[in-house]
């Protein structure tokens, strides 16, 4: 007796529940290894899942086991040149080579093999980059100041165009109006039939053949009429109505904004696109459209392109506030904070031009904060603060909530301070 | 053999489909009939690769508790496929009745003809026959019960969170294998799995009642003394009144611990048990690879040739099996890379068809060495080993001079307090018995494991739990003993001892926790 089942179509991830369980019980481990690769990571290839090695020894399921030494015997196929009683020199390196594997049957696994390699996938490990992350001031954009409308579905109209029509519904409509149509004349008719059948029924002295003619006649009279009844109307047909609604803002900018002065060297630049690449994926995975816009600066600044924003060489001084001015332009013009979430992450290694600091401070307060969501910026300098950070200390100040800064020394460091960046905070009241 | 190749085949090519694999399960069904091979009904599953994957990290249970263990597993399992380290295997079957056994939707034709050949009518019948299996397991059970032990520990989870639970199961994990009645034999399920259950219960509730009584110390019956005034000065624990508890050292670990453990809650006692269960169910499957894989493999050998000679299948057909045939059985040599021990399914088919051999085609010395099989008709002989061995004994007593010359099997003997490896003996005359000791030695579970029992539980005393290892050889135990004592001692609550034995000498003392220190500062 046997039977044939498909199974096919069932679930698979029937192993997701464990595979979830392993991974939090070694959350620690695995998140070791994502920070690590994070910052040992190309640039440009944040965008894949990563293998983890966790020490086979931290997960290992003990059991009671026979460890070398003593007295063991071990029987092994294959015998070419041995003879009972010879003396085999033991194989270099403990007991393995040889027939020492035999003892191996009794455990299956991890013999060997110091490291437990698995991979994650690129959501997985995007989740453990983030783990704990929020994005700073997430509130979206307020409905009120909200032009960005969607349309939805809002029930049912008797008018509109036929690639909207609801034909369930219209069809339910026409059968509730041919009901609701034939009941009368059904009704008549079936009086009619009982007059007619108790005409003929009578006897034949007492029938009247002009009743039954007229009778007749009524019947037919009324079939036609039922035959008449449209099968459907254009009083039966509906349409989907759709309605208006606005829509929260699911589009955010990020403005990269980088010193390329002589001071920046080729890792400072490194060191800062590590950090806007983290912000990126980071707004990636809360927005359904991030757009780039690269802001490079000396003493003037330009909008440019990626490749050039990372790997040109320009020379010269420093003025800061040429890219907030570029900022505050492009902001107007192309990206309306109505619409746009907006985010700045500036990179530099502090220096600017000493006058230009103050102006920089004001332009940040009166012009660009209002209109960000979010400011960071990041120095990338092991000497002491200039001008710029204290001032913008000042703007830290006023927008405690909006604007961080933060200091940087070397890429290891990045993570470690864009976790501190946006790390979830308690919600205050 | 019969050569009748008027007949059609069934099928061609290497595309399948479920009325093809029906008419083949026909044939095959009949062919095991004329072979009398005794099986349970076959629930055949076609399933996806992904899923394959999911059963092997549930040891191919269709259903199963969840524990991280598994995820490790499965992990590991796709981690090695995803590289190509691995190909999965392309049937598991279980052991329930009916037997549910798994195809992979990605075989060929052949490969799903000669899984259904192996899987449904080999290791089928041998579930069904095998004393082993017959007596520890309960196939038609199995399924309900992994059903409820795996509601139960979900609503366990829900109850006391899930990372108690997952606690307990670490530790019941590492002494499963010592969750297991070697001896004594369970008494034989009959009424149905349902009242069953409930009477479990019941019992259950009892044994907590005995707890109660078994564990708060009391003093013995014909002192009569009066609580409060349990110990006496010379013998403030009074560990000395009272015999030893238990009065027999106990194999099975995890029995006592769920039954004796004095602090455990009965939700944890229950998971204890469920561990426990299931271990026993999967001690047969332990005992018995090579038999169990030797069986299924001659059977499918069997069967493919006689679809073979039927006409049921053609050459195309089956040269692909032989190839996949050959690389089943196929043994490395001690010294090759690909070397990872005795590989069950040669060994078990190399001695079962050794066995046919001897019956058909006895030589002298198979007269001489197996006068009782010689001769006989192969078929009941056949049925005879499969039904009443284990590997060790199986090995034993049919491990053949011949097999062992094919095999070219040796006995190196790796002495540590010796400089150099010895041969202890090889296929040759002076040699096979030894060689057959050896080797089922090799197989014998209770060689491969280390011996360690409960000896006793301290119960009026300070309640600590003694172990003993029963060490021989001096073959010591592998530094996981730590973690596992540590597992232990949760189980138990109180501290856990360990003593290693040879011929009566302590030769190891483990204790956890690790005897404390009283230095300052220590953390």
């Amino acid at each position: 007796m046997t039977y044939f089942i498909d199974r096919r179509p069932n679930a698979k991830h029937k192993s997701a529940v464990n595979r979830q369980r392993f991974l939090e019980r070694y959350r620690h481990h695995i998140k070791r290894s994502v920070e690590e690769a994070v910052n040992r990571r190309s640039i440009t290839d944040m965008q894949r899942g990563e293998s983890v090695s966790i020490p086979a020894k931290d997960i290992s399921e003990p059991v009671f086991q026979h460890g070398p030494g003593g007295r063991r015997t071990v029987v092994s196929p294959g015998n070419k040149e041995f003879v009972e009683g010879d003396k085999i020199r033991r194989p270099p390196g403990g007991g393995g080579g040889g027939g020492g594997t035999g003892e191996g049957s009794a455990s299956n696994q991890g013999q060997g093999n110091d490291e437990f390699a698995f991979s994650l996938s690129r959501e997985e490990f995007l989740e453990f980059v983030f783990e704990g992350l929020e994005l700073p001031h997430l509130e979206r954009k307020s409905l009120k100041s909200l032009e960005e409308i969607k349309m939805v579905r809002a029930g049912l109209s008797r008018d509109g165009v036929p690639s909207r029509m609801s034909v369930t519904r219209s069809m339910r409509e026409a059968y509730a109006r041919r009901i609701a149509m034939r009941a009368p004349i059904k009704r008549a008719l079936k009086e009619a039939q009982e007059a007619l059948a108790e005409e003929i029924n009578k006897d034949p002295i007492l029938k009247n053949p002009a009743r039954i003619a007229a009778l007749e006649a009524e019947i037919e009279r009324l079939e036609k009429r039922i035959e008449a009844v449209p099968f459907i109307d254009t009083f039966d047909l509906r349409y989907h109505q759709l309605a208006p609604e606005p829509q929260p803002s699911s589009q955010a900018v990020m403005f990269c904004v980088m010193d390329v002065s002589g001071s920046m060297t080729q890792n400072h630049k490194d060191i800062a696109k590590r950090f806007f690449l983290l912000l990126y994926l980071f707004l990636e995975k809360h927005y359904e459209k991030v757009e780039l816009v690269f802001v490079r600066h000396h003493t003037a600044a330009r909008e440019v392109g990626e490749e050039e924003f990372f790997y040109s060489r320009e020379t010269g001084g420093t003025i800061v506030s040429s890219a907030l001015t570029l900022l505050d332009g492009i902001i107007d013009k192309r990206y309306p904070p109505a619409q746009w979430n907006l985010y700045v992450a500036q990179a530099s290694d502090g220096d600017n031009w000493d006058d230009d600091s103050s102006i920089c401070r004001d332009l940040l307060i009166k012009e660009l904060m209002p209109k960000l969501q979010y400011y960071a910026y990041v120095e990338i300098t092991p000497h002491e603060h200039q001008s710029l950070w204290h001032e913008y200390e000042n703007v830290a100040k006023r927008f405690a909530e909006r604007f961080a800064m933060r200091q940087l020394v070397e890429a290891g460091d990045i993570y470690p301070v864009f976790r501190e960046l946006f790390k979830r905070r308690l919600s205050t009241p | 053999m019969r050569v009748s190749r008027d007949a059609q085949p069934i099928a061609t090519g290497s595309d399948w489909n479920f009325d093809i694999l029906e008419r083949f399960d026909e044939v095959l069904a009949a062919l095991a009939d004329e072979y009398q091979l005794d099986t349970y009904p076959n629930q055949i599953e076609v399933i996806t690769t992904e899923q394959m994957m999911d059963a092997y990290a549930s040891v191919g249970m269709p259903v199963g508790y969840h524990h991280w263990s598994f995820g490790k597993q499965f992990l590991a399992v796709q981690q090695a496929y995803k590289r190509g380290q691995m190909g999965l295997a392309y049937e598991l079957v279980i052991n329930s009745d009916p037997c549910i056994a798994y195809l992979m939707e990605e075989n060929t034709l052949m490969m799903q003809v000669l899984v259904m050949a192996h899987a449904c009518y080999g290791h089928n019948s041998f579930f069904k026959g095998n004393y082993l299996f017959r007596t520890w397991t309960e196939a038609d059970s199995i399924v309900d019960y992994l059903v409820f032990a795996r509601t139960y520990i979900a609503k366990c989870e829900e109850r006391h969170g899930s990372h108690a639970v997952e606690q307990l199961l670490d530790a019941c994990h590492a002494l499963q294998n010592y969750g297991v009645d070697r001896y004594k034999r369970p008494s034989k399920i009959s009424a149905a799995a349902e009242a069953k259950r409930q009477e479990e219960r019941e019992a259950y509730l009892q044994t907590q009642v005995n707890m109660l009584w078994r564990t708060i110390p009391r003093p013995l019956e014909k002192s009569e003394r009066l609580p409060g005034q349990l110990h006496d000065e010379d013998d403030p624990l009074g560990l000395h009144e009272g015999g030893r508890y238990p009065a027999e050292p106990q194999e099975n670990l995890l029995y006592f611990i769920e039954k004796n453990a004095p602090l455990l809650a009965p939700w944890q006692r229950e998971i204890v048990r469920i561990v426990r269960k299931l271990a026993q169910y999967f001690y047969p499957q332990r005992q018995t690879q090579v038999m169990n894989e030797g069986w299924a493999c001659f059977w499918h050998y069997t069967l493919m040739n006689r679809l073979f000679d039927d006409g049921h299948i053609d050459e195309g057909i089956m040269l692909e099996f032989l190839q996949s045939h050959a690389a089943v059985i196929h043994q490395p040599d001690f010294d090759s890379p690909y070397y990872s021990g005795i590989n069950p399914y040669a060994l078990g088919f190399a001695i079962f068809r050794d066995i046919q051999r001897i019956c058909q085609h006895p030589t002298d010395e198979d007269r001489a060495w197996f006068p009782d099989i010689a001769g006989t008709p192969w078929r009941a002989t056949l049925e005879f080993a499969m039904r009443n061995f284990k590997d060790e004994s199986f090995i034993q007593q049919f491990l053949s001079p011949k097999v062992m010359r094919d095999l070219k099997l040796f006995v190196m003997i790796d002495d540590d307090q010796s400089e150099t490896l010895a041969i202890g003996a090889i296929h040759d005359e002076q040699g096979y018995r030894r060689l057959r000791n050896a080797l089922c030695a090799q197989y014998a579970l209770s060689l491969r494991e280390p011996n360690i029992q409960v000896f006793e539980a301290a119960i009026r005393g300070d309640r600590s739990l003694t172990l003993h290892h029963v060490q021989e050889s001096r073959r010591p135990l592998e530094r996981s003993v730590y973690p596992v004592m540590r597992h232990l001692q949760q189980l138990w609550g109180f501290p856990v001892h360990l003593l290693s034995l040879e011929e009566g000498r302590v030769t190891h003392r483990y204790r956890w926790p690790v005897e404390e220190t009283k230095v300052e500062g220590t953390h």
